[in-house]
C-alpha cells in the first residue's frame, strides 16, 4: 500500500472521461478541495465523529422518509391507519418506519454531542463564528422538522403535543398571538388542514432548507479549516509545499476512520430499531398508539425527550409569555456564543479551571432540565426547573465577564498526537 | 426552606445519572397509566408461543370480537403467523359478512359489524378497537383488567366494576368462565378480591385463558416482533463483521500517520 500524504488521484494523469468532465464541470477540483486535499488536523478524538454521524442520520431520514411518503396519507381520517398499514402490510414497512422514528431521536443525540464538542474545544470562536451560526440554524431547522414530523402519525400525543406547542404562539400580545396560531393551524383547532400543511413543510420545505444549511455549514468549515482538541491553528505550521504539518488529507485517513465510527453508530442504531423501537416510550410514546381525538386530552402531555430541556424552561416561568420568551431566549442566546466568550483560548485543555467547572455544570444542568421536562411538574421539580433555568441563563453573562481576562495554560506549538501506527514502518 | 434544600440536595445526584442513562438510551420501564394507582400484574406470556396465540385468538374471536374489532389486522396474516390453515380460519374465525352480504374474505381486515350508534346505545360508548391497546396501555394492563372484575350494585347497567379501570362500561363478558368476584378486605385491611361464585373454569384455567388473550392482543399490536428480533440478531452479526473489517482498514491506513 502506498498511502502518501498527497494521493495519486489528485496529481496523476487524468483519464479521458474525467478530463472531459473536468473541462466542463469542476469535478476533480471539488473532490480535491473537499475530500482528497482537505487537510484535517491529525489529532481528532472521539468527539469529532458526530458531524459525520449527523450526515449519516440525515441520509437515513431522507431515504426512509421518501419510502414512507409512498404509503402515508396526510389526511385526518386516514393518517393513523396508513401508518399502521405501513407497519403491517407494506413489505419491510415496519423497518422503514422504525428507522425513521429512531432516526429522529438519533439525530438529536448526535447533534447534541456535536454541539457539546464545539463548546469543549471552542470550535465556535474566530474565525468559525459563521460556521457555528450555520450549525445553530441547522439545529433550529431540525427542531422544526422533528416537531412537524411528530404530528404526522396522528396519534394522541402527536395531536396534543402540536396543540400545546402551537398555543404557545398565542402568548404574543396585542392580538397578534391569536392571529399567528390561527395562521399556523389553518383552522381553529389542530385539524386536517394543520396535518396537510405540516406534511408539506415536513417533507419538502424544511428538508430543502436543511440540506442548504448543511451545504453552507460544510463550505464554511472547509473555508476556515477544522478546529481540533488542542484548539490551535494547524495552518500556522505549514511545510514547504504549503500543507499544514499537522494536517492529513480527509480522504483516505478520515474516511476510513469515520467508517469505523459509522459502523459502531449503526450497531447502536439498529439495536434500537430491532430490539427496542419504542425505547420504553421515549422514542415512540405510548399515548401515540391511540388515534388523535380532539375531544379527549391525554392524562400527561410531554414532548419527545429532545425538546424537554426547553420545555422545562418554559414551565419554570410562572407567566405564559415569560415562559415562551425564556424558551425562545434559551435557543437565541446560543447563537451569540462566539461573541459572548471573549477568551482567545479555544480548547478546554488549556482553559482556566473555572471554565471547566462552568461547562460541566452547564451540561449537567441541561441534562437535568431534560429529565424535568419529561416529568409531571411537582413542587420539587418546578423548583428544580427554576434553579436549572437560572443556571442555564447564568452561564452566558458569567462567561462574558470571566472570559475577558482569562488566564489559562500555555498553548503548545503543535497539536498533541501519539501515533497509533508503527512509526517508520510505513513506505 | 431548609427541608426543600436538603431534599433538592438528595435528589440531584439521583437525577443526573438517571438522565444520563436515559440520554444514553438505557430506557427504564415505561410508566403505564394505571387507573386509581392499582398495581398491575404481569402475565407469563411469550409471543413466540404459537399455541398460546392460537388459543388466545380463538377466545378473543369467540368472546370479544362481537364488540371489539382489531381493524388493522388481516385474517390472512393471522392465519400465516399463527400457522393456521386459511380454510380453517374462514370456517371458524370469520362470522361477519361484507357489504354485499357475502362472508368476509380471508384477506380482509378484522372488523366487526357493530356500529358506533349501536355501541353507544348499548354501552354508552362504542367499544374501542383493540389493535394497539397492548402498545398504548400495555399487556399487564389488559391482563389485570380481565382479571379484576367484581360485583358492584352501584353500577346500574352492568352490575360490575373493575379494579384497574373503575367505572368501565364493559360488562364482565367472561363471567361464565371466571365466575363472580367480590371486593373485600384481606387480613391486612387491603382491598382484595374473593371468588363469591365460581365459574366453569378453575382460577388457574381462567388465568391461562386470559393470559392467552393478552398474548394474542400483544401479538396483534406488534405482529412483526418475533421476526424483528431474529432478523436483528443477523443484522448485529453482520455489523460486527463489518466493524472488524473497517477497524483493520483504518489501522492499515493510519500506520502512516506519525
Amino acid at each position: 500500500m502506498s498511502a502518501n500524504v498527497s494521493p495519486d488521484n489528485a496529481v496523476g494523469k487524468k483519464n479521458g472521461l474525467l478530463a472531459w468532465v473536468d473541462e466542463r464541470f469542476p469535478l476533480s477540483k471539488l473532490l480535491e478541495e473537499h475530500v482528497t486535499q482537505y487537510y484535517a488536523p491529525k489529532n481528532f478524538n472521539l468527539w469529532y465523529v458526530f458531524g459525520v454521524l449527523a450526515m449519516v442520520t440525515l441520509v437515513i431520514q431522507i431515504v426512509t422518509g421518501i419510502f414512507l411518503t409512498m404509503n402515508y396519507k396526510p389526511d385526518g381520517a386516514k393518517a393513523f391507519a396508513s401508518v399502521e398499514y405501513i407497519m403491517r402490510d407494506v413489505n419491510f414497512g415496519w423497518l422503514i418506519r422504525y428507522m425513521h422514528s429512531t432516526g429522529a431521536s438519533a439525530f438529536f443525540v448526535v447533534v447534541y454531542l456535536h454541539m457539546f464538542r464545539a463548546l469543549m474545544y471552542g470550535s465556535y470562536k474566530k474565525p468559525r463564528e459563521l460556521l457555528w451560526v450555520f450549525g445553530m440554524l441547522i439545529y433550529v431547522a431540525l427542531m422544526a422538522e422533528a416537531f412537524m414530523g411528530y404530528l404526522l402519525p396522528w396519534g394522541q400525543m402527536s395531536y396534543w403535543g402540536a396543540q400545546v406547542i402551537i398555543s404557545l404562539f398565542g402568548a404574543i400580545p396585542f392580538g397578534i398571538g391569536d392571529a399567528v396560531t390561527l395562521w399556523l393551524k389553518g383552522d381553529y383547532i389542530v385539524s386536517d388542514a394543520t396535518l396537510n400543511r405540516f406534511f408539506a413543510l415536513h417533507v419538502i420545505a424544511v428538508p430543502l432548507v436543511l440540506i442548504g444549511l448543511v451545504a453552507g455549514h460544510i463550505m464554511a468549515l472547509h473555508e476556515v479549516g477544522s478546529n481540533n482538541p488542542d484548539g490551535i491553528e494547524i495552518k500556522k505550521n505549514k511545510n514547504s509545499a504549503g500543507i499544514p504539518k499537522d494536517g492529513i488529507p480527509f480522504h483516505p485517513y478520515y474516511t476510513v476512520k469515520d467508517l469505523v465510527a459509522i459502523v459502531i453508530f449503526l450497531i447502536v442504531f439498529f439495536a434500537v430499531v430491532f430490539f427496542a423501537p419504542e425505547m420504553g416510550g421515549y422514542f415512540l410514546e405510548h399515548a401515540n398508539f391511540i388515534p388523535a381525538d380532539p375531544l379527549k386530552t391525554p392524562e400527561h402531555i410531554a414532548p419527545v425527550w429532545y425538546f424537554t430541556p426547553f420545555y422545562a424552561i418554559l414551565r419554570a416561568v410562572p407567566d405564559k409569555l415569560g415562559g415562551v420568551m425564556a424558551m425562545g431566549g434559551a435557543i437565541v442566546v446560543l447563537f451569540l456564543l462566539p461573541w459572548l466568550d471573549r477568551s482567545p483560548i479555544r480548547s478546554i485543555r488549556y482553559r482556566a479551571n473555572w471554565y471547566k467547572i462552568m461547562l460541566f455544570v452547564f451540561a449537567a444542568n441541561f441534562l437535568m432540565l431534560g429529565y424535568l421536562g419529561i416529568k409531571p411538574a411537582t413542587d420539587l421539580y418546578t423548583l428544580m426547573s427554576r434553579i436549572g433555568t437560572l443556571i442555564y441563563f447564568g452561564y452566558f453573562p458569567l462567561l462574558f465577564i470571566l472570559s475577558k481576562n482569562e488566564v489559562g495554560k500555555p498553548l503548545p506549538d503543535r497539536v498533541t498526537y501519539h501515533g497509533h501506527g508503527r512509526a517508520g514502518e510505513a513506505s | 426552606m431548609a427541608g426543600i434544600t436538603s431534599r433538592l440536595a438528595a435528589a440531584l445526584p439521583l437525577t443526573l445519572p438517571l438522565t444520563l442513562a436515559l440520554m444514553l438510551g438505557a430506557a427504564s420501564a415505561p410508566a403505564w397509566s394505571a387507573g386509581a394507582g392499582a398495581a398491575l400484574e404481569t402475565p407469563r406470556i411469550d409471543q413466540g408461543n404459537v399455541r398460546s396465540l392460537q388459543s388466545g385468538a380463538r377466545h378473543f374471536i369467540n368472546n370479544c370480537m362481537g364488540c371489539h374489532s382489531v381493524e388493522y389486522s388481516r385474517y390472512s396474516r393471522l392465519a400465516e403467523d399463527l400457522q393456521l390453515d386459511e380454510t380453517d380460519v374462514e370456517a371458524n374465525f370469520i362470522f361477519t359478512t361484507d357489504a354485499d352480504g357475502e362472508p368476509t374474505k380471508i384477506g380482509s381486515l378484522m372488523t366487526n359489524n357493530m356500529t358506533k350508534e349501536y355501541g353507544a346505545t348499548a354501552f354508552g360508548v362504542k367499544p374501542p378497537d383493540l389493535s394497539l391497546t397492548a402498545r398504548s396501555r400495555g399487556t399487564d394492563w389488559i391482563y389485570t383488567f380481565l382479571k379484576t372484575f367484581y360485583l358492584d350494585p352501584d353500577r346500574a347497567g352492568t352490575g360490575v366494576n373493575n379494579v384497574v379501570y373503575p367505572g368501565t362500561a364493559m360488562p364482565h363478558v367472561l363471567w361464565k368462565y371466571q365466575g363472580w368476584q367480590e371486593l373485600g378486605e384481606d387480613s391486612h385491611g387491603d382491598a382484595a378480591l374473593t371468588l363469591a361464585e365460581p365459574g366453569v373454569m378453575s382460577p388457574d384455567e381462567y388465568d391461562t385463558m386470559i393470559s392467552d388473550i393478552t398474548n394474542f392482543l400483544g401479538y396483534v399490536a406488534d405482529p412483526i416482533k418475533e421476526t424483528r428480533h431474529s432478523m436483528g440478531v443477523l443484522v448485529m452479526l453482520f455489523l460486527l463483521v463489518l466493524l472488524v473489517g473497517s477497524w483493520f482498514l483504518k489501522k492499515e491506513y493510519w500506520k502512516d500517520v506519525v
